[in-house]
């Protein structure tokens, strides 16, 4: 790009054509005074108040617009200028509260700020005044249009940030104000409640309810560290006063989200302070299940914990114990309950919700790639020419993520596609929409295979050199030609043409994919066919290529690098391994279990069975997440000794012994890694509640009483074992870990970490293709049960609800369960919105009120499991993919019947 | 705010399809829109959004910033009053007046039964005549209280 010169105030400059002359002078650290513009957002030029002389200009000019010219002469302190910003600041004045004394923005208020700088204290202007009322409408944020300065800045965000369109000026003149449509509450607006707007907002128009009385701006005391919900990892800033969390905002240079956030992030995370905390250990008192405890000392019940485990251990044998860990706690935390379990306990029947979100993706990306996580990097995707979303509900699940893509699409750069049986509402953003069936993405992905081959539009040289196995595959994909697939997946044979060449005629493409891929019982499959398809393409081992599996929880792939899982040590190397068992006994100074230990579900069917006899389990809460939650139930009683690690009495704790209060994200160190393999600090920012404690100590407590001495004193000791132990985090130091994190592998101190795998090479070496025949899902409808039920999560709540339930927001805005199913088939059954039904499967029912929406296909039925007084697990199936051993979460039969008897 | 409970979506197609390529042609479609209905019924809007892929937030901000666009039902007879200076000033004021008393509604509305709607407007550029009266387009010049009545019983 060409250069341009220029003068600022007697300053030679010289910069890129096209940089504006706020820009410019910034450049050389002139700030010049402005309020509608912001960086992240186009010029919108609506306050004047950046407005700088230009020699040769007859008026000033806005510099927040104004581009740079040859040789221009620019002076921004003028004392033209200056008495124009004065005017500015005067007529802003003339019709706004003069409330700086209770005004929350007091002290970060723009407007406040420059009336100082510029010398202006009062107005002479004594126009009409607006008296609107406070808008108090939604639980997050209050809106006072009395202090609106109509800068814009909100409707930029909300439409240029977060594509959410919720807002925009409406009506005229005098009457000007920010509205939604009809000027109705943003309740009933397309508003998502990121608070992107009142976080851009200059003045205290837009005020976070949680902070309103709770001290002013430069009380807080700010601490970086990262969201606890989802796998996207955001980077947050906590205003801290008196130990409680006020605020929540995202810094501008957070590596993973830039400043953006959804609800969950920015609203969500009061639930630190509910006061339903677990304050002091519990030991039952009455029988199991009643939920009736009594306070105990951390003493007693840690001895309590200590005895009971080496009682069973010794009864019974090692394998008599298993523990859940948990992708809610830092890896840190994960690594010392492996290791508690392998090295103290002498087992490994240790696994975590992971079995049951990515288990197949770690079987089927290890067998085709050699490693198993996200190839390439969140930031890549707004550069992909096209993006085949496949199973996942991005904007819900992982919204910034869908953030980066919408980007690329909204630029005009990204084609996107989108297989979905749901109008999820990425569909509104996509070029293609690929509506299977429910159940039959191995036929979708195999018809695309199979028309890539005919037509030649796969990477020979790629298929050549990187890979093997590409006859076989060829054969096998033969019986896939697009007029049978179109009969199984119920696409249009069109469709499943233009998807398979815009997706293999792209320059950079990449497959995104989450549970509506995973949690099948061929969710093995239909992972491979997807490994397939990216190296039959040679869309791998390049910026914005790859496969990427979207992780759920915050930390799942922490908790997996670690070592949570029972067939794998840390960084994945197999507890059948001789020479990795050799190293960890040698490491860790015991003998070593040999057997891979058990899984979720199979650690439920055994303790039915009487075979397992303790649990330990931590941050998890089975009863919810698990599958036919009616069987999870009697296994818990049926154990003899049950504790619970977690930071709310959830629906599990009820069943336990003995209750351990942990701490949340906030009251203590450590890291999580994200879905894009990067490892971020989590940094202390409050006291622990009451009596709690951070997880790591108690199980570090534990294990020396359990004659296994840990003398951890900080998390950092924890991750520099961690780091001798596991090549692909074995630079990783919590020294090194700035503000960017570091993304594994990284392998020693210099090794900057790796934004996408598989460059040149796969881990494995070779990529492999494997045949993935279609195989149907394990329960199909039937006359007695004619819907399909698929399950999922929603933006507003997180899981089992534990932690977003006890966030007083999201409770208030998605207070109860909904079944959503279509116009349709709710004709059929006569039912509407908010009509009760009865949702039954073979394995139980339970009661729920009805969504009617367009999003649902005729005959499925669709449901979250935040909800305890709705559990849709006591409906799912506990059918297991045979590799993966993961459960059937998004397909079993159900029948809806009205519920009239029940009252 | 909608009255009407039957409002057909299709009888927008046409308009849709003429204007299927053009970008930015937000306003003449709105103009048709409300040659078509009468008026902008929500549902329209809600339904032209998805079509043209433009906000319902960015529509209503333009249907409420000119004034050209009605968002409620709009009477069968259209009497706009001139409030220009000078018919204001040689009885323009009390012509209003009577107006609204004899409608039964005040400026800027309509009457329950759809028949009238009345608005004000600044000069018509017909000062010589004043006081002015458009009713349905059509003008009526040096009004009275007296001759405002009789034009709109003959209606
Ligand atoms: S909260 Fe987010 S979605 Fe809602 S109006 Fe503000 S920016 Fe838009
Ligand atoms: S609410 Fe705030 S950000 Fe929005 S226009 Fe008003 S002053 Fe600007
Ligand atoms: S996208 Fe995920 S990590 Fe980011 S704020 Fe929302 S829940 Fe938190
Ligand atoms: S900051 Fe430039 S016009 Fe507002
Ligand atoms: S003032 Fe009424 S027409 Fe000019």
């Amino acid at each position: 790009m060409a250069k341009v010169s220029l003068t600022i105030d007697n300053q030679k400059v010289v910069v890129e054509e096209g940089t504006t002359i706020f820009q410019a002078a910034k450049g050389v650290g002139i700030e010049i005074p402005h309020l509608c513009h912001r960086e992240d957002m186009l010029p919108t030029s609506a306050c004047r108040l950046c407005v700088v002389e230009v020699d040769g200009a007859r008026n000033l000019v806005a510099s927040c617009s104004y581009p740079v010219s040859n040789n221009m002469v620019v002076r921004t302190n003028t004392e033209r200028v200056i008495k124009a910003r004065r005017l500015i600041i005067e007529l802003l004045l003339s019709d706004h509260p003069f409330d700086c004394m209770t005004c929350e923005k007091s002290g970060a208020c723009d407007l406040e700020r420059y009336a100082y700088e510029l010398g202006v204290p009062t107005t002479r202007f004594q126009g009409e005044k607006h008296a609107y009322p406070l808008d108090e409408t939604n639980p997050f944020f209050v809106r006072d249009y009395n202090k609106c300065i109509l800068c814009g800045r909100c409707v930029a965000a909300c439409n240029e940030v977060q594509f959410v369109e919720a807002i925009n000026f409406a009506h005229r003149g005098f009457n000007t104000k920010v509205a939604t449509p009809y000027d109705r509450s943003l309740l009933d607006s397309t508003c998502l409640f990121c608070g992107q707007c009142v976080a851009a907002c200059p003045v205290g128009a837009l005020t976070e309810k949680s902070r309103r009385f709770q001290g002013r701006e430069w009380e807080f005391r700010k601490v970086s560290t990262v969201c606890p919900y989802c796998g996207v990892g955001c980077n947050i800033e906590l205003d801290i006063k008196d130990n409680r969390i006020v605020r929540v905002n995202a810094p501008a240079n957070g590596v993973v989200n830039q400043g953006r956030l959804c609800v969950k992030g920015k609203f969500g995370l009061d639930f630190v302070h509910s006061p339903e905390r677990l304050t002091t250990p519990l030991i039952r008192d009455g029988e199991r299940g009643d939920g009736k405890f009594k306070e105990a000392s951390w003493e007693e019940a840690l001895d309590l914990v200590a005895k009971r485990l080496s009682e069973l251990k010794n009864r019974s044998g090692a394998d008599s114990l298993a523990i859940l860990s948990s992708a809610k706690c830092t890896t840190e935390e994960n690594y010392l309950m492996q290791k508690l379990a392998r090295a103290v306990l002498g087992t490994n029947n240790i696994d975590h919700c992971a079995r049951l979100c990515h288990a197949s993706t770690v079987t089927a990306l290890s067998a085709a790639f050699g490693s198993a996580a996200m190839t390439n990097s969140i930031a890549e995707l707004r550069d992909a020419d096209c993006i085949f979303i496949i199973g996942s509900n991005t904007s819900e699940n992982h919204p910034i993520i869908a953030l980066e893509i919408m980007e690329g699409v909204r630029h005009g750069k990204t084609k996107l596609i989108v297989a979905d049986p749901r109008k999820v509402r990425m569909v509104d953003y996509a070029h293609l929409w690929l509506r299977q069936k429910p159940g039959t993405d191995v036929a979708l992905i195999n018809g695309m295979l199979h028309i890539i081959i005919a037509e030649n539009l796969y990477d020979a040289d790629f298929v050549q050199a990187r890979t093997e196995g590409f006859e076989e595959l060829r054969e096998a994909i033969a019986e896939y030609p697009p007029s049978i697939v179109s009969q199984i997946t119920g696409i249009p044979v069109d469709n499943l043409y233009q998807a398979a060449r815009l997706y293999a005629q792209s320059p950079k493409a990449c497959i995104l994919f989450a549970m509506g891929i995973t949690q099948h019982t061929t969710g093995t499959d239909n992972i491979l066919a997807l490994a397939n398809l990216a190296m039959l393409t040679g869309h791998l081992g390049r910026e914005s290529t790859g496969v990427s599996p979207l992780r759920g929880q915050n930390n799942v792939q922490g908790a997996c690098d670690v070592g949570a899982l029972p067939d794998l040590f840390p960084g994945y190397e197999s507890v059948t391994d001789e020479v990795s068992q050799g190293k960890f006994e040698q490491a860790w100074g015991v003998s070593l279990p040999d057997t891979p230990g058990l899984t979720v579900v199979e650690m439920i069917h055994k303790a039915v069975a009487g075979q397992v006899k303790g649990m330990y389990i931590m941050g998890e809460d089975p009863v919810l997440s698990d599958p036919n939650n009616t069987l999870v139930v009697r296994a818990l009683k049926n154990l003899d000794f049950l504790v619970v690690q977690d930071i709310f009495l959830n629906e599990t704790a009820k069943f336990a012994d003995v209750v351990l209060p942990g701490v949340s994200f906030a009251e203590k160190d450590g890291t999580f890694t994200n879905t894009e393999r990067r490892i971020q600090r989590v940094n202390k920012s409050i006291k622990p509640i009451g009596d709690s404690k951070p997880d790591w100590q108690i199980i570090s407590e534990l294990a020396s009483r359990l004659g296994y001495t840990m003398t951890y004193n900080h998390p950092a000791e924890i991750m520099e074992e961690i780091a001798s132990l596991t090549p692909i985090y074995g630079g990783v130091h919590y020294d090194r870990l700035n503000q960017q994190g570091l993304q594994w592998p990284c392998r020693n101190r210099d090794d900057p970490g790796t934004k996408y795998l598989h460059k040149g090479r796969f881990t494995r070496g070779l990529g492999k293709f494997h045949a993935t025949p279609y195989r149907e899902p394990f329960e199909l409808p039937d006359e007695d049960y004619p819907f399909i039920l698929t399950t999922g999560r929603i933006l507003y709540h997180w899981h089992g609800g534990t932690l977003s339930r006890h966030s007083p927001g999201l409770a208030e805005i998605r207070p109860e369960a909904e079944v959503e199913i279509n116009p349709q088939d709710a004709e059929m059954l006569c039912c509407s919105d908010g009509d009760l039904v009865e949702l039954a499967s073979r394995r139980g029912e339970i009661l729920v009120k009805v969504k009617v929406t367009d999003k649902s296909p005729q005959g499925v039925a669709f449901m979250t499991f935040h909800f305890k007084e709705a559990p849709v697990n006591r409906l799912t199936i506990d059918a297991l993919d045979p590799v993966a051993k993961i459960p059937e979460f998004k397909v079993c039969s159900v029948k809806i019947n009205p519920a009239t008897s029940q009252e | 705010m909608v009255i009407s409970n039957d409002i057909d979506l299709s009888l927008l197609d046409p308009v849709l399809e003429k204007y299927q390529f053009e970008e930015g042609a937000l306003i003449p479609i709105l103009q048709e829109t409300q040659q078509v209905y009468g008026y902008l019924p929500e549902e329209v809007l809600v339904h032209l959004s998805r079509e043209v892929r433009v906000p319902l937030s960015q529509i209503y901000a333009v249907v409420t910033f000119y004034s050209q666009f009605y968002l409620t039902p709009r009477g069968r007879n259209i009497i706009r009053v001139c409030r220009g200076t000078a018919c204001y000033v040689r009885g323009g004021r009390s012509v209003l007046r009577t107006v609204e008393g004899f409608l039964g509604i005040r400026e800027g509305n309509t009457t329950a039964d759809y028949k009238f709607t009345l608005e004000t407007v600044a000069c018509l550029g017909a000062c010589a005549m004043g006081p002015v009266v458009v009713i349905n387009g059509k003008y009526f010049g040096k009004m009275t209280s007296t001759r405002a009545k009789i034009v709109l019983k003959a209606i």
